[in-house]
C-alpha cells in the first residue's frame, strides 16, 4: 500500500473496527489508536518527503494513478508536493487533538466518533488528490457529515445552523462543480483527450475567455467553505451550535479546504482569469479582514468572536492568495497553517470553559485567571497567537502576506494592503477585550471557585495544538523554504 | 574579536523565563527569586565585560569604532528579503546593554522585598526575565524586521506586567491601553519598515545607515506627494518610536501603566523600553539625517520639544507621585528626541545625538532610582497620593537621601549625573534651533519645580497622621536604591563623546559655561520656587491654583486627552463602526442568504405537487442558483 492512499485505508479501517465496540470507552479508545496512527503516518510522510524530494524534482511526489472511471477519464490520481504535507499534518493534529477533547463525549459516542473519522477520510482525501473529480468527491465527503455532527450533537438552535451550513455548503459546491466541468470540457484546447488530471490541465492552454467565465465560479466554490465574504454567514452559526470537536475540526481543518481549493485548482488551471478577476475577489477579500475583525468586537458569544475572528484570518489568505506572488502564497499557506492550529485551541478551550461554567457569553464570565489557571493562561496565548505576537506562528504567516502584497506598487494594491495591515490593531482590541473581561478581573460568579481542574486529556489536546504554533513561530525556516520550494512551479503559470 | 557569545546575554533570561513560566507552581518563591536574580547577574557581567572589551581592547579601528554583526537567516521572504537574527555591536548597543543590565539587574534585587509574599511571585519573576531577554534582543537587533520583533515582545511583557495585579479592573484597562496604543503605533512602524523593505531592498542596519549606501544615496528616485518615500516611512517608523516613548499625542498610556507594581514602572516605564522609540530613531540615524536633509528629523525634534514641554506642565498638578514621574519619564524622552532632532553627523556637529545617548544613560539611573524610592514611600505608606505623605525623611533616610540625589540630578544641578547631559542638549540646541532651546530651558526649570514639589511634599511638609508608623525598606529594596545614587552622582563624568557619537569617531566636547549657568540658574530657581511653596505649609501653592483658575483645571485633567481618545475609541468605533458592521451582518448579509434559503421553501411550497421531499428542494434551489450566476458571468464575460 503507498503511502498517501494509507490515509485513506487507516480512517476507514477505524471506522469499520469502531462498528464494533460498545460504550464510550471502546470508541475513544478506537478512535484514539486510529488517528495515533494517522499522526505517525503524517510525521513520518514528513521525513519521507523530504528525503523523495531530495532525488526527485517533480512537482508531485509518491504519485499514484489508477483509472475508476473510464468514460469521463476520471482517475484516483494522488500525490502531494511540501504544501499538501503540511496540511495533512495540520490535518491528523487537530484530529487526535479532537479526539482528545471529545474524551467523555457520552451522547452516542460510536456514531460521533464515526462521522467524526469520515469527515476526516474527506479532508486526507482531497489534499492528496490529483484529479479535479476524485478532489470534489472527497470534497464533498467531508461536508456531509458536518450536518449530522451539528445536526445531532450540536446545540442551541442546531438544526437551524446545520441546515443553513449545508445548505450554504452545497450551493457553493453546485457553483463550483459548474467550474470543474467548465475546466474539464476545456481541457483538450491544445487537441489532446479531456481529462480531470489537474498536472495535465495546467500545461493546457485553456481559452483566456473560458479562464475569465469559470474563474469567478471555481473561486467562489472553493471561497464559500474559506469563509469568503459576504458568503461567510453560515461560519458563526454553524460553529455556535456544533459541538467542540467538530467546532476545531471545521474551522481548524475544513475551512483550509477553501484556500487550497483556490490555490490547487482556480490558480492553478486558471492564472489569466485569477489575473483578471484578482482586483474583484481582493476588494471583498479585504473587507473580509477588515469587516471580520470589526464585526469581532461587538460579539459577545465566545464561538462566535472566534467565528468572526475566523472571517477576517481566512480573508487574509484569499487576500494572500489573490496577490499572486510566492511571498504572498507562502503566507497563505502559513496563514492556514497557523490558523488551523491557533483556532482548533480556541475552539478546545471554549468547549472546555463552557463545560465547566455552562456559558459562552462573555459577559457573564470573568475572573478565570484565579480559578482555572492553567486554561486561563493557555487563552491568553492563543489570543496573543492570533494577533500575530512573534514567536508564535500568526505572525510568520501574516508577515509573509504583507511584505508579498507589499511587491504591488500601484495604488489600489497599496490600499488594500494597508487596510489589511491595520486589522492587526483591531485584532488587538478584540482580543484583549476577551482576554480583560473574561480571564482578568475579579471572580465574577462564586459558583467558578469550584471549577474543576484542567484534565490529563484535556493538557495533552492542548499541547498538540499548541507545540506547532509556537515551533512555527520560533523556527519557521524549515517549513517555510519547504512551501516557498513547492511554489516555484505553480508561480510560473501567473508571471 | 568574537562577540558572538553575546547571544548568551539575552539567552540567560529566556531560559530563566521559561524555567519559572513552566515550573511556576511547583517552584518555592524563594528559590525562584534568586534564580531570577542570578541569571541577571550573569547577563550583566557579560554586558560590563562586552563593554570593557568593545569600547578599551577591540572596537576601534583607525579611530573609529566598527560594527560587528554576526547574523543568521530567520525567514525567507523573496531571493533578497529575508529575515535575519543576530547580535549587532557597536557603541550605541553596548550602551544600552550596561544601561539595560544595570537597572534590570537592581529592579530584580530590588523586587525580593518588594514583592515579598505575593501570590504570584514566581510569575513576577518568570515576567521580568521576560522582559529582560525581549529588551536584550531589541538593542542588538541587527535589521528592521528583527526589532520589530522584539519591540512586539517588549509590548507584551509590558501588557503582562502591568496588568500584573489582573483582578483589578483598573490595572487591566490599563494593560489594555497600553498595548493597544503601542499596536497603533506599531502598525506604523510596521507599514515604514515594509516601505523600506521594498524601495531599498534591505532590512539591514548596516545597509540603510551607510552613508555611501544605495539607501541613503538613492533616496530620492521614487517620491509620494511631493516626499521621498523614504521620508514616508521615516516617518511611519518614527510613529512607532513615539508610541513606545509616549510622545505627544500617543503618551496616553504611559501614565496609567503605572498600575503595575513599582519596580516594573521603574523598569520598564522608566528607564528601558521607553527609551527603546529614542533608540529606534538613534539606531536609524544615518537615515534620518541624511535622507531628504533630514525632513523627518525635524519632525523628531518638534514632537520632542512639544511632548517635552507638554508633560512637564501636567507633571506640576498631579497628585499621584508615580503619575508626576510618569509624565517626568515623558518629558525627559522628549528632551532625547529633541537632542536628536537637533543633530548633526559629523564629529562635533553630532553634539546632540551624543548628548541624546548621554541623557537616556543618565535618565535611566535616576529615574529608575525616583521610581525604586517612590515605590519604597509607598511600600511604607501604602499610598500612590502626595496627600498620604509628608515629614518621611525622619522615618526613611536611606530613601530620603537618594530621593534627594536623584532629584538634583534631573534637576540639572552639577556635578550630578543630569547636570553634563542636559547642558549638552542645550547646546546642541542653541546651535541649531534658538526656539527648541528655549523650550528646553523652560522645561529644565519645570522640571526642577515639580520634582522638588513632590521631593518637599513626600519627605518635608506637614507631618501626616500615620496609622502603621512609617518605616526605612530591608536592605534588598535600600540596596539598590544606593547603587543607582552613587551612578546618578558619578554618571556624569563618563566621557561619551569619546565612546557614543553618530559618525562612531569621538570628540572632544567641552562645558560651554554660560550656557550651563542659564541652565542651572533656571535649574535652581525652580527648586527655590519649590522650597518656597512646598518646604513648609504654606497657602503659596493655593494661591498660585486660583490664580491659574481654569488652566490649572485643564492642566490636571491632562488637557482631557484620555477623554478625545475614548470619545473616538467608544463612541466613534465602538459604536459607530463595530456595531452596526455586527447588526448590518446579522441583519443584511445573513438575512440574504436566509432570505435566499426561505425563498426557495417558498417556491417549492408552490411548486409542491411536482416536488415532495426536501432534497428535491433543496436540488431545485441550486439548480437555479447556477443558472443565475452562469447567466451573470455570460453576461459579463460577453461584454
Amino acid at each position: 500500500m503507498d503511502i498517501l492512499t494509507l490515509f485513506i485505508i487507516v480512517p476507514i479501517l477505524t471506522i469499520l473496527a469502531l462498528v464494533f465496540t460498545k460504550g464510550l470507552k471502546q470508541a475513544r479508545i478506537v478512535s484514539l489508536i486510529g488517528s495515533l496512527v494517522q499522526f505517525g503516518m503524517a510525521i513520518n510522510l514528513v521525513f519521507a518527503y523530504f528525503k523523495e524530494r531530495a532525488v526527485n524534482s517533480d512537482i508531485m511526489v509518491f504519485t499514484k494513478d489508477v483509472v475508476w472511471f473510464k468514460e469521463f477519464n476520471i482517475h484516483y490520481n494522488i500525490g502531494v508536493d511540501g504544501i499538501s504535507v503540511a496540511l495533512l499534518l495540520l490535518t491528523a493534529i487537530v484530529v487526535l487533538a479532537g479526539v482528545f477533547i471529545s474524551w467523555k463525549m457520552n451522547d452516542l459516542p460510536k456514531e460521533f466518533f464515526v462521522s467524526l473519522i469520515v469527515l476526516s477520510i474527506g479532508v486526507y482525501g482531497f489534499f492528496i488528490s490529483l484529479d479535479l473529480f476524485t478532489m470534489f468527491v472527497f470534497f464533498e465527503i467531508a461536508v456531509i457529515p458536518m450536518y449530522l455532527l451539528i445536526g445531532i450533537w450540536g446545540t442551541g438552535p442546531k438544526e437551524y445552523s446545520a441546515m443553513k451550513l449545508t445548505l450554504m455548503l452545497m450551493g457553493a459546491s453546485a457553483v463550483l462543480l459548474v467550474g470543474i466541468l467548465g475546466i474539464y470540457f476545456n481541457s483538450n484546447a491544445d487537441g489532446g483527450a479531456l481529462t480531470f488530471n489537474i498536472l495535465e490541465i495546467s500545461k493546457v492552454s485553456i481559452p483566456i475567455e473560458a479562464q475569465k467565465l469559470f474563474f469567478p465560479l471555481t473561486f467562489i466554490g472553493f471561497a464559500v467553505i474559506g469563509a469568503l465574504f459576504p458568503f461567510h454567514t453560515w461560519s458563526p452559526d454553524g460553529h455556535a451550535s456544533a459541538p467542540t470537536a467538530v467546532s476545531m475540526l471545521h474551522a481548524g481543518v475544513l475551512m483550509k479546504l477553501g484556500g487550497y481549493g483556490v490555490f490547487r485548482v482556480a490558480m492553478f488551471l486558471l492564472p489569466e482569469g485569477a489575473m483578471h478577476w484578482s482586483w474583484f475577489f481582493i476588494i471583498l477579500a479585504t473587507i473580509g479582514v477588515i469587516y471580520g475583525a470589526f464585526a469581532a468586537i461587538k460579539q459577545t458569544d465566545l464561538k462566535y468572536i472566534n467565528a468572526y475572528s475566523s472571517v477576517s484570518h481566512l480573508g487574509m489568505v484569499l487576500f494572500a492568495l489573490l496577490m499572486l506572488n510566492k511571498t504572498s502564497w507562502n503566507g497563505a499557506i502559513l496563514q492556514s497553517l497557523s490558523h488551523g492550529f491557533m483556532t482548533a485551541l480556541f475552539f478546545a478551550l471554549i468547549g472546555m470553559i463552557y463545560e465547566r461554567t455552562h456559558t459562552r457569553d462573555v459577559t457573564e464570565l470573568g475572573g478565570l485567571l484565579k480559578v482555572i489557571p492553567f486554561i486561563s493562561a493557555i487563552y491568553v496565548i492563543a489570543g496573543l497567537a492570533s494577533l500575530g505576537l512573534p514567536g508564535f506562528s500568526g505572525f510568520v504567516a501574516e508577515m509573509n502576506i504583507f511584505v508579498g502584497a507589499f511587491e504591488h506598487e500601484d495604488m489600489f494594491y497599496r490600499v488594500a494592503t494597508i487596510i489589511s495591515v491595520s486589522a492587526i490593531v483591531v485584532t488587538a482590541v478584540y482580543i484583549l477585550r476577551v482576554v480583560g473581561i473574561m480571564l482578568m478581573g475579579p471572580v465574577k460568579n462564586n459558583a467558578f471557585l469550584t471549577l474543576e481542574k484542567v484534565t490529563w486529556y484535556e493538557k495533552l489536546g492542548i499541547m498538540l495544538l499548541l507545540i506547532p504554533i509556537v515551533g512555527m513561530g520560533v523556527a519557521p525556516l524549515w517549513l517555510s523554504d519547504m512551501i516557498l520550494e513547492s511554489l516555484h512551479p505553480f508561480i510560473q503559470g501567473v508571471l | 574579536m568574537n562577540f558572538s557569545y553575546i547571544i548568551l546575554i539575552p539567552l540567560i533570561p529566556l531560559v530563566v523565563f521559561l524555567l519559572l513560566g513552566i515550573f511556576n507552581q511547583r517552584i518555592k518563591p524563594a528559590v525562584s527569586g534568586y534564580v531570577g536574580v542570578l541569571g541577571l547577574l550573569t547577563s550583566t557581567l557579560l554586558s560590563f565585560y562586552t563593554a570593557y572589551q568593545y569600547f578599551f581592547v577591540y572596537g576601534k579601528a583607525n579611530g573609529v569604532y566598527q560594527t560587528f554583526v554576526e547574523k543568521t537567516v530567520w525567514m525567507n521572504f523573496t531571493e533578497t528579503l529575508a529575515i535575519d537574527m543576530g547580535v549587532l555591536v557597536d557603541p550605541i548597543s553596548v550602551m544600552m546593554l550596561i544601561v539595560v543590565s544595570i537597572v534590570s539587574l537592581m529592579v530584580h534585587i530590588y523586587s525580593r522585598g518588594y514583592m515579598k509574599g505575593d501570590d504570584g511571585y514566581t510569575k513576577f519573576f518568570a515576567f521580568l526575565s521576560l522582559f529582560s531577554f525581549s529588551m536584550y534582543g531589541l538593542v542588538l537587533a541587527t535589521n528592521l524586521f528583527q526589532i520589530y520583533i522584539f519591540w512586539e515582545l517588549v509590548g507584551v511583557s509590558s501588557y503582562l506586567l502591568i496588568g500584573y495585579y489582573y483582578t483589578k479592573p483598573s490595572a487591566v484597562s490599563a494593560a489594555k491601553k497600553a498595548f493597544i496604543v503601542t499596536r497603533f503605533a506599531d502598525l506604523g512602524f510596521l507599514i515604514g519598515i515594509l516601505i523600506v523593505g521594498y524601495y531599498t531592498g534591505t532590512y539591514d542596519f548596516e545597509m540603510l545607515n551607510n552613508p555611501e549606501g544605495n539607501a541613503i544615496l538613492n533616496w530620492a528616485s521614487t517620491s509620494f506627494m511631493g516626499l521621498s518615500v523614504l521620508t514616508w516611512a521615516l516617518i511611519l517608523i518614527f510613529i512607532g518610536g513615539a508610541g513606545k516613548s509616549a510622545m505627544f499625542p500617543l503618551h496616553i498610556w504611559l501614565p496609567d501603566a503605572m498600575e503595575g507594581p513599582t519596580p516594573v514602572s521603574a523598569l520598564i516605564h522608566a528607564a528601558t523600553m521607553v527609551v527603546a522609540g529614542v533608540f529606534l530613531v538613534a539606531r536609524l540615524f544615518p537615515m534620518y539625517y541624511f535622507v531628504e536633509n533630514g525632513f523627518a528629523l525635524n519632525i523628531v525634534a518638534y514632537v520632542g520639544a512639544f511632548s517635552a514641554l507638554f508633560a512637564a506642565i501636567i507633571a506640576v498638578t498631579q497628585t499621584d507621585i508615580k503619575r508626576v514621574l510618569a509624565f517626568s519619564t515623558m518629558s525627559q524622552l522628549g528632551y532625547m528626541m529633541l537632542a536628536l532632532g537637533v543633530s548633526g553627523y559629523d564629529g562635533h556637529e553630532g553634539l546632540g545625538y551624543m548628548a541624546s545617548m548621554f541623557h537616556l544613560f543618565a535618565h535611566a539611573m535616576f529615574k529608575a532610582l525616583l521610581f525604586l524610592c517612590a515605590g519604597s514611600v509607598i511600600h511604607a505608606v501604602h499610598s500612590n497620593y502626595l496627600k498620604d505623605m509628608g515629614g518621611l525623611r525622619k522615618y526613611m533616610p536611606i530613601t530620603n537621601i537618594t530621593f534627594l540625589i536623584a532629584a538634583l540630578a534631573i534637576a540639572g544641578v552639577p556635578p550630578f549625573a543630569g547636570f553634563f547631559s542636559k547642558d549638552e542638549i542645550l547646546v546642541a540646541a542653541f546651535e541649531h534651533n534658538k526656539l527648541i532651546y528655549f523650550v528646553g530651558v523652560f522645561v529644565a526649570g519645570l522640571t526642577a519645580f515639580y520634582m522638588f514639589r513632590i521631593y518637599f511634599g513626600i519627605f518635608w511638609g506637614k507631618e501626616t497622621k500615620y496609622e502603621h508608623k512609617p518605616h526605612e525598606s530591608p536592605i534588598s529594596m535600600t540596596f539598590p536604591l544606593m547603587v543607582l545614587a552613587l551612578l546618578s552622582i558619578v554618571g556624569g563624568f563618563i566621557p561619551f563623546s569619546k565612546f557614543v557619537t553618530a559618525d562612531k569617531a569621538g570628540f572632544e566636547a567641552h562645558l560651554n559655561y554660560p550656557l550651563a549657568a542659564v541652565a542651572v540658574g533656571v535649574g535652581l530657581l525652580g527648586i527655590g520656587l519649590a522650597w518656597a511653596f512646598y518646604k513648609n505649609e504654606n497657602n503659596l501653592a493655593d494661591k498660585m491654583v486660583n490664580f491659574f483658575g481654569p488652566f490649572y483645571k485643564w492642566t490636571s485633567d491632562k488637557f482631557y486627552f484620555d477623554e478625545i481618545y475614548l470619545f473616538i475609541t467608544k463612541k466613534i468605533l465602538f459604536n459607530r463602526v463595530s456595531a452596526p458592521i455586527a447588526k448590518f451582518d446579522k441583519k443584511y448579509v445573513d438575512g440574504t442568504m436566509v432570505g435566499i434559503g426561505n425563498k426557495t421553501v417558498w417556491t417549492s411550497e408552490k411548486i409542491k405537487s411536482l416536488q415532495s421531499g426536501k432534497v428535491q428542494d433543496y436540488a431545485f434551489a441550486f439548480i437555479a442558483g447556477v443558472v443565475v450566476l452562469v447567466l451573470v458571468f455570460i453576461y459579463m464575460w460577453t461584454n
